[in-house]
């Protein structure tokens, strides 16, 4: 029993990373209605990025973060300036196709840039469990993903608050449910995008530290934006709740699958997984957990 | 001047229907074929065929594929490479495992296998669509590579994985060296291009694209929206299918799951963007612009670094690329969403009118 809850807890933290890589998509989705598929090259760009900086001028860590910070706001508005507003109006599947395009620029330039070497990424944590709850509840959860899941929630308060008490939050929404009429009430839709991107690049910067602190940052890191995306699935692309929920239920799944059907079907199941879950889970509600319904009329 | 349709007059349904109704084209199409069967086999060298050519024709293959579902049926597919793989895998087994079995027939039996294989994974698209669509079609993608090598019957328990195909051989003729193989593989895709056309031109092609302008209007009008989703689905399928195995017969030479990754899904997405989605030419225009590029770009950067007398350092040519793919894409979505089909159109137009202004 006690294996079976270290397997879960292990599969929920896991997801919480998952779901930190989810909200980047989801927040560009709700204020553009882009599926960006950039957004783990955005992650393994700012992990880089991060210990490049470091690496290069022996800079504190929060020098570091809030030089990388601005690169990613730069980035954001370069994106949106040079890639999103030609293509106002375009249909949705041309702007996924551009953020492709986008994904492997990303990618190509990081490692101009900085090499292809695998860099370790030290933030001061250890990935070793907690005494504490060792010794009470004979559990191993590791102080790691604690922290992570602690930043996950933080982070989603912080959205959370920000799109629905802040003058800037309102007019995401509205931006969000209709281009043009925010558009007709005076809404700056060109600064609204440059904002999301930069959000965006600040979700991709968090989740590219702790991910790149934990599997250290290599070009595998922009896979992370493949796992994110049964997540996205599941909780439904318009909605932050979702991609937390959606990212804990894909981690605790495919960490179960793994242990309890891995060892029938020889294991490495949890490449795929998820997105056989997240299938199903398609073919029950269409528009994941907590999606908006779409209605069409001709 | 040369390209007027001026005084060819249409005089039966037949000439009204033809795929090339300008004698102009008809000509340009014929000059092509020679060109493709007679000429390039004389000129070209063993180089050029195997690393260029047989490449090329491969991958328009698997483009046509792609685009009829994506271009015509309008259902965003990143799954190529797994349909390609199961063709690939599929004709090897039936090659193997049937006495006696015909080439050709494993290539058809391993595209209908993808067909099936398309039709299954085809099915949450009579759900769901858009962005939810092209994630399940990554579903395929992950899934079908990792039972391909987890299933050691598929790789008729080899223990290292990769299997070497089996000769291209026909009714007791051998394609073995590289000009043999050119004519067989272009054999297949220009049969097949046909038929593809044709099917486009015809009810079901129509139907596709009714139902890729709005679903919802297709069904109204009466097509039968799980039939038309689904035969995009098998003929897409069936293409990518004989278009992996193909590539594992006459390219590689051995069939290897792992070949079949994400990465060609998006190169053939890619081909399709940057030569025209729906459109035939399109297909080809764009296998060979993407086969062409990393190759072009690789001499240019290599042979560029070495005349300012400059090493490259390993692994900056092929980063190099992944920015100029990048930035090409992003280019051609901005600039000419329709691609280079599109081009060639626009060429086509000013042609008719040359040399006058209009």
């Amino acid at each position: 029993m006690s294996f079976f809850l270290e397997v879960l807890i292990g599969g929920l933290l896991a997801g919480v990373m998952y779901s930190l890589v989810a909200l980047g998509f989801v927040l560009i989705y709700k204020a553009s209605g882009v599926f960006n598929f950039a957004q783990g090259a955005m992650v393994f760009f700012a992990a880089l990025t991060f210990t490049g900086l470091q690496e290069a001028w022996q800079l504190p860590l929060w020098l570091a973060f809030v030089l990388t910070l601005g690169v990613m706001v730069g980035v954001g508005i370069a994106t949106e300036r040079v890639v999103l507003r030609p293509l106002v109006n375009q249909p949705q599947i041309t702007l996924f196709m551009a953020t492709i395009g986008l994904a492997f620029f990303i990618e190509g330039v990081a490692q101009l840039v900085w090499g292809t070497n695998i860099r370790r990424l030290d933030l001061g944590l250890q990935d070793e469990p907690i005494e504490a709850v060792m010794e009470r509840f004979n559990l191993l959860v590791s102080k790691f993903d604690l922290v992570a899941a602690l930043v996950a929630g933080a982070l989603v308060t912080v959205l959370a608050v920000f799109f629905n008490k802040t003058r800037i939050g309102r007019a995401l929404r509205a931006v969000a449910d209709d281009h043009q009429a925010a558009l007709a009430v005076g809404i700056p839709l060109k600064q609204i995008w440059a904002i999301v991107w930069s959000v965006a690049g600040f979700v991709a910067l968090v989740a590219g530290l702790l991910w790149g602190a934990r599997n250290g940052v290599q070009f595998a890191l922009t896979f992370v934006a493949l796992k994110a995306l049964p997540v996205l699935i599941l909780g439904g692309f318009e909605s932050i709740l979702g991609a937390i929920v959606g990212g804990l239920i894909i981690g605790a799944a495919e960490k179960l699958a793994e242990v309890y059907l891995g060892q029938y079907v020889g294991g490495g199941i949890e490449g795929w997984f998820a997105y056989a879950l997240a299938l199903l889970f398609l073919l029950i509600r269409p528009e994941g957990l907590f999606g908006e319904r779409h209605i069409d009329r001709v | 001047m040369f390209y007027r349709e001026a005084g060819q007059f249409k005089t039966s349904y037949a000439t009204d229907q033809q795929i090339f109704p300008i004698r102009q084209d008809r000509i340009a199409m014929a000059v092509l074929l020679a060109v493709a069967f007679v000429a390039v086999p004389l000129a070209a060298s063993p180089y050029w065929l195997t690393a260029i050519l047989i490449p090329f024709l491969t991958f328009s293959l698997a483009a046509i594929g792609l685009n009829i579902l994506t271009g015509y049926a309008g259902q965003l597919s990143l799954g190529s490479a797994a349909f390609m793989a199961v063709g690939a895998v599929a004709a090897y087994n039936f090659e193997a495992r049937v006495p006696g079995m015909p080439l050709l027939g494993s290539f058809v039996l391993g595209g209908l296998t993808a067909a099936g294989v398309g039709v299954l994974f085809g099915l949450p698209s009579l759900r769901i669509k858009g962005f939810y669509l092209a994630v399940a079609t990554l579903a395929a993608q992950f899934f079908i590579p990792w039972l391909l090598v987890k299933v050691s019957w598929f790789s008729n328990d080899s223990t290292s994985g990769a299997i070497s195909t089996q000769p291209l051989e026909i009714a007791g003729w051998l394609a073995d060296t590289p000009t043999e193989k050119y004519l067989l593989v272009l054999t297949i895709v220009a049969v097949m291009a046909l038929v593809a056309k044709n099917l486009i031109r015809s009810a079901t092609g129509r139907a596709w694209m009714a139902v890729r302008d709005m679903d919802v209007a297709a069904e109204v009008i009466g097509i039968r929206i799980v039939r038309t989703k689904l035969t995009a689905f098998a003929v897409s399928s069936f293409y990518c299918g004989v278009a992996g195995a193909l590539y594992a017969f006459a390219n590689l030479g051995s069939v290897q799951p792992e070949d079949f990754n994400l990465d060609l899904s998006f190169r053939i997405l890619f081909m399709i963007i940057v030569g025209g989605v729906g459109s035939m030419a399109g297909s080809f225009l764009g296998a060979a612009f993407i086969t062409l590029l990393p190759i072009a770009l690789d001499l240019l950067l290599t042979d560029g670094a070495a005349a300012i007398g400059l090493a490259l350092p390993p692994g900056v040519a092929s980063m190099a690329q992944l920015v100029v793919f990048g930035a090409l894409i992003i280019f051609f979505l901005i600039v000419e969403p329709h691609g280079l089909a599109r081009l060639w159109q626009i060429g086509k137009e000013k042609a008719r009118l040359w040399p006058f202004p209009y």
